[in-house]
């Protein structure tokens, strides 16, 4: 027993004071949201829609990114000859719907709180089942670090249950393989109303590397009602817990915190 | 019969070889090769079969010859859709021939357990679906079933409790004693190796980056080692040492998860705590070097995609003497706790015998006393100039598994203070050429969990031909089914833990 005391004494207090204090830094070298800069492209140029894996760079009418095919290989931005495209050290990603992941400005758009009934419901305490349809275990990975003590995910009244009928909402990864399409939908059946959808990741938004493959249903999208997306391959912790915490309605709006 | 060694040369790691120089051999000669090379102690690093023009089929056979720093590559061209099974001699094989017949319905006669592997569609049409079961309904095939007086059966999966991946296990119990665990996977089958195949592409190194997305770094190594290898080229000393330390990161990181969650699941909540907070840091570290926490963007064809200045690689030297400081006083506590030792020794035992028959990798390999190891058997990279000594424990228990990882930890953050201390001058990157046309690659990588085979074959246009992903779980489920027998079905999580394998690395 004293040993254990000693050790938990040179552990130390490890819990962060995020969102109370300020938020954990992001190391230079990550690629966070992307801004796509005012200004025109060079006329016929292609080349960022060519060098991207995932189709997530569009130009209808003018330029765009879409976070939610993007997988932040970053591959984009240096061969921009205009430097249109830039990713910041942001990491508020997620959004509330599928349009708001479109980004041709450097505006952000997060999402906004659950409406009144469902934060009322969910906003002190949200039990979620998380499901892996296809996911390569790094989403899965940086959810479960939510749960260790650095992050204390607990201390927002937000818990992973063990079964869907203990469950308020449904946390998908991956990008939803046909073997595993009946495995999700019943989950999400098993869990009673009213509920939550949220999508992590790239893979289960759009099917990110996988996206077009047969073998998987390209995302969650199509199949389930979607209250939150967190783009990223895999979103930071940050990104999945700025999510969460938006969704509750427990952080304040950009521009005023 | 001539041994198999004196028929060819053999390639070193992460070399190429023109496919016209191989000897295609007779598929009855092909087979007693691929049993005598066993018999001798090679091991099946990879098998598989290429389609090759008006539907026929090329099975190639990839055998490693540790002592020799050797690998051998048997091929031979199928004449019907059926050959007589190798596993009833050579039980490395089963998974691999099921593999084989499931993706291209040939048939290996007298397989004792011919079952899918992923339950996907056959890669040719109009073929039928092979193995005992129903079609490609997953989860849906002839269960292992013991009957008798108070035997039951207990099915967890594919949707798991905890936020892991999806697999569905079937237990044959009696009372509370394991007499067989039936691990049925597929689930998490996106069509990899297909789509690689039909490379390379822009995709192409992502597939291999999340093919297996916590091990990023050993995947897209090897991708590019075969790469490199087809091209004639080699990345810089500064850019193999690179991937060095980024593999070695992705190694700490992972183990000391599983330390910490194999503490866990004994109920020793401290350094399931003090662990999954100190893998975090370790993810980190990696996240310094490239921004991801997972090592993508790191490995890049031709080099790595991000170079490392002295001011960084003092910080992650700081960051070694804290982590290995917090780390000794939570693993000191973990091995002094008597409750923790008493539920991890003797607990889901693998001799080597059994280790070796079944053709394990990796740690789980190691902790039954069986020296393989990579890094030290077919140095490619950074480790042909810097040796990390093998690990090895010999308990084959679950005590075992989790010393080989504390070990191998430790001399991983040597490794790592070496390098950083001694980074070699030069450029990190470098374009790759053309691939060569009909070549054939091999690239293994000592990955957290073992080894990692990519081998690539070439069309006449220098395209891929083929391309086949051996991650080290699919040698090592059957391991985890092995240890299971005679256990108390309550120990189930802890062995599980102890090997910890991916679901989606087997399914591709």
């Amino acid at each position: 027993m004293l040993d254990i005391i000693l050790a938990r004494m040179q552990q130390k207090h490890r819990t962060m004071k995020f969102p109370y204090g300020p938020a954990p830094q992001m190391p230079p070298r990550y690629l966070g949201r992307p801004a796509v800069m005012p200004g025109d492209c060079p006329s016929g140029c292609n080349i960022c829609r060519e060098v991207c894996p995932t189709g997530a760079l569009g130009r209808q009418g003018r330029l765009g990114l879409d976070m939610g095919r993007c997988i932040f290989c970053g591959e984009c931005a240096p061969v921009c000859p205009a430097q249109r495209l830039r990713f910041t050290q942001d990491h508020r990603l997620a959004t509330g719907s599928r349009a708001d992941l479109l980004v041709d400005s450097e505006v952000i758009r997060p999402a906004s709180p659950l409406d009144a009934q469902r934060k009322r419901l969910f906003g002190r305490s949200l039990n979620l089942r998380q499901v892996s349809a296809g996911g390569c275990n790094a989403c899965e990975a940086d959810t479960n670090v939510l749960g260790t003590i650095g992050w204390d995910l607990g201390r927002f009244g937000i818990h992973f249950a063990a079964s869907p009928r203990h469950a308020d909402g449904l946390l998908v990864t991956g990008p939803v393989p046909a073997n595993m399409r009946l495995g999700l939908l019943k989950t999400y059946e098993a869990l009673p109303t009213p509920k939550l959808v949220i999508v992590v990741g790239a893979c289960a938004i759009s099917g990110g590397p996988f996206a077009g493959h047969e073998e998987v249903a390209d995302g969650a999208g199509d199949l389930l009602p979607v209250d939150l997306y967190v783009p990223g391959c895999p979103p930071h912790p940050l990104t999945i817990l700025d999510g969460l915490l938006r969704l509750l309605g427990r952080l304040p709006e950009p521009g005023k915190d | 019969m001539a041994t198999p060694a004196s028929r060819h040369p053999g390639l070193s790691n992460g070399q190429a070889v023109d496919i016209q120089s191989l000897p295609i051999m007779a598929t009855a000669g092909f087979l007693e090769s691929v049993a005598q090379a066993v018999a001798q102690g090679m091991r099946v690093s990879a098998f598989f079969a290429q389609p090759l023009d008006q539907g026929r089929l090329r099975l190639w056979a990839i055998l490693a010859q540790d002592s020799q720093s050797l690998l051998f590559p048997y091929c031979t061209d199928l004449e019907d859709a059926h050959y007589p099974a190798l596993t009833p001699r050579c039980p490395q094989m089963h998974l691999f021939e099921r593999e084989v017949c499931e993706q291209w319905g040939v048939e290996p006669r007298g397989h004792p357990w011919l079952k899918p592997v992923r339950f996907h569609a056959p890669y040719r049409q109009g073929q039928a679906n092979a193995g005992s079961g129903s079609g490609n309904q997953v989860g849906v095939t002839d269960y292992f079933r013991v009957e008798g007086e108070e035997v039951h059966e207990v099915a967890v999966g594919p949707v798991h409790a905890g936020i892991i991946e999806p697999g569905h296990f079937r237990f044959q119990c009696h009372g509370e004693e394991v007499l067989h665990l039936e691990i049925s996977l597929g689930y998490q089958h996106r069509g990899v190796e297909r789509h690689l195949a039909a490379g390379p592409d822009r995709r192409s190194l992502h597939l291999a980056e999340t093919l297996c997305g916590d091990t990023s770094i050993g995947h897209a190594t090897a991708y590019c080692q075969a790469l490199e290898a087809l091209a004639g080229d080699q990345a810089s000393a500064r850019a193999q040492m690179l991937r060095g330390v980024a593999l070695e990161l992705e190694r700490i990181a992972n183990h000391v998860g599983d330390l910490g969650a194999l503490a866990g699941d004994v109920g020793f909540l401290p350094v399931l705590s003090f662990c999954g907070r100190i893998r975090g840091d370790v993810l980190n570290m990696t996240g310094l070097l490239c921004g991801n926490r997972f090592g993508r963007r790191m490995v890049r064809p031709g080099g790595v995609g991000y170079d490392l200045d002295s001011a960084v690689a003092a910080e992650l030297q700081k960051r070694l003497d804290i982590l290995e400081k917090d780390l000794t006083v939570a693993l000191d506590l973990l091995w002094g706790t008597s409750s923790v030792m008493a539920r991890f020794e003797g607990t889901g035992a693998i001799s080597g015998q059994t280790c070796k028959a079944l053709g394990l990798v990796g740690p789980a390999a190691r902790a039954c006393g069986v020296e393989r190891d990579i890094r030290w058997d077919m140095p490619a990279g950074i480790f042909q100039f810097a040796q990390i000594p093998v690990s090895t424990w010999g308990s084959g228990d679950v005590h075992a598994r989790a010393r080989v990882r504390w070990l191998e930890t430790f001399r991983s953050i040597a490794f790592l203070r070496e390098q950083l201390a001694n980074l070699p001058a030069g450029e990190i990157r470098t374009p790759l050429g053309p691939l060569a046309p009909n070549h054939l690659a091999v690239a293994l990588v000592e990955g957290w969990r073992g080894e990692i085979c990519h081998v690539v074959t070439t069309d006449a246009k220098g395209n891929f031909s083929s391309y086949k992903v051996v991650d080290p779980s699919f040698h090592n489920w059957f391991g985890l089914a092995q240890a299971l027998r005679n256990q108390q079905i309550s120990d189930f999580p802890l062995c599980n833990k102890s090997f910890n394998l991916s679901y989606c690395g087997h399914d591709l």
